[in-house]
């Protein structure tokens, strides 16, 4: 497979890899069967996003993604966080290449499942794009 | 070997290579490569041509066809030299059929065949033809029994792979060819996996067609061979000159066919010695691999080839693995090369019955001649870590198997 220099770094050394104790919000998207699970958490204060970790099973490309999301949305209020388009991922990590496009979708996916899980939990109305 | 890093620097990681792919492809021997150069260059004429030069060329088409033949156990008559592994199949199948049509338009083959074949087949049902799928079991062997009941008056052709190239399960092809020449229907076999690892003798298996190509056994790419059992009644695929008996069209690509035919000679001429070798190898990877928990061994433990491992690991992804082994020196692949940049699954492993959750967890290694006990423990020490390391980024690990 053909990854940029900054998909490779990124998936030999990912940032953010594990799982937060108590977290304020998690969203998980993909399945098995289709080869890609992505999980985030989150841990919140006021609207802002103070720590994030990520879980992935999946190729390169989503677990790159992974990583550089997270990376991206860290200390960004939930708004900010919301507003991360996959676009913005993939470009972040100098393009992917087109068959795995999808991961980076998965990476916006599962930030907005996550935002959302935190404001379902708060008893409020979930966003929509 | 070189990666680079996030500065698109290069970054000297280890000074070590270790080549597991070896079903995908082989290096070219030496002896192999000295003995091609000659009809690049000094004897570069075009066999059909009258004069020396071009004597010269068909002499060393012929004199390779003489080693395909002994290989296999065939007459010299009954070898035709083709690109590829891809276009004998192709050829078997198709020709075969149109062929045949008169007499039947119903052909049987696995579902865990090469795509030259699948495809082909599917190809020809669109033309018509009816072609009966069989299963296979857990370790990927197809039933004889199967075979025989889906036999039907019009079946005109069996074809079902010698030993498959992802998982290395080798099928009961005298049993098969044995069955086929009693129904009086045409047998077909995909030997590419097969030469330099297990002794052929057509006649003695009742094979009436056998695909194989160089690339596989330390040839070069690009060429390959089909067997054609004397008498057998076989359409042209490719149309054209009057090469190789009228029956393949296009000038011979000589210095590749004078590597075929060197390297299928010293393949075949080691075939017990180098099992030897691989067979410690194999099983000691094996038997390492399978330490590691939630690891299953894909394909049959014995009616193997010397040179596959297949294992699955759960919880983690093939490709992620492979990327991971590659920063280390280590190339492999997850099931055929062919297929390595759709994002299918294995259609032999889903044949098998491998659950679609853990199917993507595959592994092939596929050892050849360059590789040593050495290669195997580092592999042993690395390959562990690795999937130790995706299954703690993975969120489908139970907490008992991480270590984060």
């Amino acid at each position: 497979m053909d990854y940029s220099a900054k998909v490779m770094d990124h998936f030999l050394n990912p940032r953010n890899m594990g799982s937060i104790e108590n977290s304020d919000g998690i969203g998980e998207v993909g399945n098995a069967k289709c080869g890609d699970v992505m999980k985030i958490f989150l841990k919140i204060e006021g609207d802002r996003i103070t720590e994030v970790k990520f879980q992935t099973f999946g190729c390169g490309a989503a677990i790159a993604s992974s990583s550089m999301a997270t990376e991206l949305i860290k200390g960004k209020t939930l708004e900010e966080a919301w507003r991360l388009s996959n676009k913005a991922v993939a470009e972040a990590l100098d393009g992917l290449p087109p068959i795995k496009v999808h991961c980076s979708m998965l990476a916006e996916e599962a930030i907005h499942e996550a935002i959302n899980d935190h404001i379902r939990k708060k008893g409020l109305e979930p966003w929509i794009d | 070997m070189v990666i680079n890093n996030c500065e698109g620097v290069g970054v000297t990681v280890e000074n070590m290579k270790i080549y597991m792919d070896n079903s995908a492809t082989t290096p070219v021997k030496k002896e192999v490569v000295e003995n091609m150069i000659l009809y690049m260059t000094e004897n570069f004429g075009n066999p059909s041509s009258i004069h020396d030069l071009g004597k010269t060329s068909k002499h060393a088409i012929e004199n390779a066809r003489k080693k395909v033949a002994k290989a296999i156990g065939a007459g010299e008559s009954e070898i035709y030299f083709t690109s590829g592994g891809t276009e004998s199949n192709n050829w078997a199948i198709k020709g075969i059929a149109f062929a045949n049509r008169n007499r039947g338009k119903h052909i049987i083959t696995s579902s865990i065949e090469h795509h030259s074949v699948l495809h082909a087949c599917e190809w020809i049902e669109g033309q018509k033809f009816e072609v009966t799928y069989l299963p296979v079991d857990k370790y990927g062997l197809v039933s004889p029994e199967e075979l025989k009941s889906a036999i039907k008056d019009d079946t005109i052709l069996i074809s079902i792979m010698f030993a498959n190239n992802e998982i290395g399960t080798i099928q009961p092809v005298e049993e098969i060819g044995k069955i086929a020449r009693e129904n009086r229907i045409y047998f077909h076999t995909d030997a590419v996996q097969v030469v330099g690892h297990i002794p052929i003798d057509v006649t003695k298996m009742n094979i009436d067609l056998l695909s194989l190509s160089g690339h596989k056994f330390q040839g070069p790419k690009g060429c390959g061979a089909l067997y054609i059992k004397t008498g057998t009644k076989i359409e042209t695929l490719i149309h054209g000159g009057d090469q190789e008996r009228k029956r393949r069209a296009g000038t011979e690509n000589v210095p590749a066919i004078v590597g075929l035919g060197k390297a299928i000679e010293l393949a075949t001429d080691e075939i017990e010695e180098s099992n030897k070798i691989l067979f410690e190898m194999r099983d000691s990877l094996i038997r390492g691999l399978i330490t590691i928990p939630k690891t299953h061994l894909n394909g049959h433990p014995t009616q193997r080839l010397a040179n596959n491992i297949n294992v699955n690991f759960e919880y983690i992804e093939g490709e992620s693995l492979l990327l991971m082994l590659n920063a280390k020196g280590i190339f492999a692949s997850a099931g055929s090369a062919c297929n390595s940049s759709s994002l299918e699954t294995s259609h032999v492993l889903t044949a098998c019955g491998v659950k679609p959750e853990i199917i993507r967890g595959s592994l092939r290694l596929s050892l050849g001649m360059m590789n040593t006990l050495k290669d195997v423990d580092k592999v042993l020490e690395i390959l562990p870590e690795i999937v130790q390391k995706l299954r703690n980024m993975s969120p489908l690990t139970p907490q008992e198997y991480r270590t984060l």
